[in-house]
């Protein structure tokens, strides 16, 4: 019988071979991980592992001070 | 931590830095050359090196920093003692032309040119990165009308 809630659990992004290094310069890359507001994407949304997600958000708080990321969007 | 360690019988208290620094928009690119060739002399004065300078050129800023729309990036790899990355902290610092700088401690530089240098070509050509992005402050730009009670308190 197939359960009407079933999701499949998807695997962290940055996990696994040829996985992207998370990098503050990667602009690109982090994109993905923010917010049309320029919110940092909660990781059960993202599926990113409790650490790449501590790594991830200190790339992108890094990239913000840089000015390559908006702190927000009006 | 190894790296370190091997490191430390060479030279002492080395490690691997990356800075990158943004100069105001209205300098030329000379004058930004000139700006990373003084980094350079700050660091090798005092007994560190430069492995790589990297120039991502004039790119926008995602807000304004010091009432600059864009600014210059500059990005060197250093491999330097802290005290070295301190004189050079302290002199960008007071720097007006350099408004922002980031210097963090990696444990190994990359190799080649880095994600900015990939992407950045990708960029300038199609622009559909950058138009994106307007086209979803235009579409935030409905909020606006929160500021109305200043209108109706001005208007009174």
């Amino acid at each position: 019988m197939a359960r009407a809630f079933f999701r499949r659990r998807k695997s962290c992004p940055f996990s696994g071979k040829d996985a992207p290094k998370i990098d503050y310069k990667d602009v690109r890359l982090l994109q993905g991980f923010i917010s049309e507001r320029g919110k940092i994407v909660p990781s059960r949304i993202t599926a990113v592992s409790t650490k790449k997600q501590r790594e991830l958000a200190k790339a992108i708080k890094r990239s913000r001070h840089l000015g390559l990321l908006p702190y927000l969007v009006k | 931590m190894r790296r370190q360690q091997s490191a430390n019988k060479e030279k002492p208290d080395m490690a691997l830095y990356e800075h990158v620094f943004l100069a105001r928009q209205d300098l030329a690119q000379a004058q930004v050359d000139a700006l990373a060739e003084n980094a350079t002399k700050i660091l090798t004065d005092n007994g560190g090196s430069v492995i790589k300078t990297e120039t991502w050129g004039l790119r926008s800023l995602a807000y304004r920093i010091a009432k600059n729309r864009k600014a210059h990036y500059v990005m060197l790899d250093v491999d330097a003692p802290p005290a070295a990355v301190a004189e050079l902290e302290r002199q960008t610092n007071i720097n007006e032309d350099i408004i922002r700088f980031l210097t963090i401690r990696v444990d190994e530089h990359e190799k080649g040119p880095s994600a900015m240098m990939r992407r950045s070509d990708r960029d300038r050509d199609g622009r559909g990165d950058r138009g994106g992005d307007r086209g979803g402050r235009g579409g935030d730009r409905g909020d606006r009308p929160s500021y109305r009670p200043r209108d109706e308190e001005m208007g009174a």
